[in-house]
This record gives structure tokens, sequence and C-alpha cells, in this order.
């Protein structure tokens, strides 16, 4: 392993709570991507991702943070720019990605998808309910 | 000691988004549908940002920082363009 020079006057303590938010953040972002992966459609890959998004992106901002701010001894926040981008971000594109598919399995008469008849009668008069 | 498992956890670390990117581009390249394949290139850039800030702790130098800010913004811009190009058919009406 190299010894990573520039990290020498680093305490143990941070170094452990780096080491803590790095390996958290890439693990679920690594499992938010299996998860897109060997998902079946392309409604349920689309909540897998945002596990990168979140708790990825996330620890790795706040490992990063950390890391600067102690090593160089004064705060460092500029990592949380990225932090606030991707969090204001991907409900935006994932909003757009999702109305974009619905539209495109409505108008190929999927039957998967509920039709927007179905939808607007639903919000007129509640979800149906099982009779008899 | 310390200083052994952080730099174990930034090797582990850009082990783990590699394996990520490989199953983001696996998905990109099977697709099924142009959406799916539009969500694949969305996950591809977030997970090549997180690598770059890994970088940035590995190296400690603040230019990889910049470079993802940069591969956010366009991610996002290119995830966008994408979408309504699924959803109209063109970009710019």
């Amino acid at each position: 392993m190299n010894p990573l020079e520039h990290a020498a006057g680093l305490p143990d303590w941070a170094a452990l709570v780096v080491s803590f938010f790095l390996v958290v953040g890439a693990g679920l972002t690594l499992i938010g991507t299996v998860g897109f992966t060997y998902l079946q459609t392309f409604y349920e890959r689309i909540h897998a991702v945002t596990l990168g998004t979140s708790w990825g992106t996330g620890g790795i901002v706040m490992a990063s943070m950390i890391f600067f701010t102690v090593l160089s001894s004064r705060p460092v926040v500029h990592e949380i720019l990225i932090g606030i981008f991707v969090t204001v971000t991907t409900p935006v594109t994932l909003m757009l990605l999702a109305r974009a598919a619905l539209h495109r399995d409505r108008s190929e008469g999927n039957p998967e998808v509920p039709s927007e008849e179905a939808v607007e009668a639903n919000a007129v008069d509640g979800p149906p309910t099982v009779s008899e | 000691m310390s200083h052994t498992i952080l730099a174990w956890s930034i090797t582990i670390a850009e082990i783990l988004l590699v394996i990520a990117m490989a199953l983001a581009a696996l998905r990109m390249f099977r697709g099924s549908r142009a959406q799916d394949r539009v969500l694949a290139l969305d996950t591809l850039y977030v997970n090549s940002m997180l690598l770059l800030m890994v970088f940035g702790i590995g190296t400690g130098k603040v230019i990889y920082f910049e470079a993802s800010l940069v591969i956010g913004m366009l991610g996002f811009v290119a995830t966008v363009a994408l979408a309504k190009f699924l959803m109209r058919g063109e970009v710019i009406e």
C-alpha cells in the first residue's frame, strides 16, 4: 500500500472516521447500482439509483469534508456544493425521466401501466373499492 | 496503523465504485429500452463523480473536486435533455 504522504498530519480518529464514511458511501452506491442492474422493470430500477445519489454522495462528501478540514485545520466546506447540487437535481431528472417513460408506455398501449383515464377516475372517486 | 486503514479503505472505495460503474455500463449496453439506457448513463455520471472525489482524498489535490463538480452539472443537463427528447421527440421546440 502507498503510505499517503500528504495525509501524514491526520490524527488517528479522523483517519478512522474518513475510512468509515468512504466505505459506507461507496458500498451503498454499489448496492444501489446492483439493484439497478438486476431489478426487472424500469419503474423498479429508478428507485435503486437514488441510493447512490443520497447516501452514497452524502457519505463521500462527508468523508472529503472531514479529511480536508482536519488536514488543513480550517473549515473546508466547498464539497457541500456537490451535495446540495446532487440533492436538488436528482428528483428533477428522475421525475422527468419517469414521466417520459410513462408517456412512452402509455402511447404504446402497454397494459403494465395504469391508463390516464383510470388515474383521473381514481383522483375523483377515490381508489376502487372491493365490492361484494 | 489508522493510516494503513485509510489507504486500504480508499482503495476499497475505488474498487467498489468501479464495479458499480461497470454494472451501470452493462445495463446501458443491454438496455432493453431507451429510458433504461438514459438512466444508466445518469448512474454512470454520478458514480464517476464520486470516484473523482475519492481520487481527491487519495491524492490531496483540489483539482479533482472541480472536475467532479463539472461532471455533476453536465450530467444533470445531459439527462434532462435526453428525458425531454424521449418525451417530445425533440429537445428545443
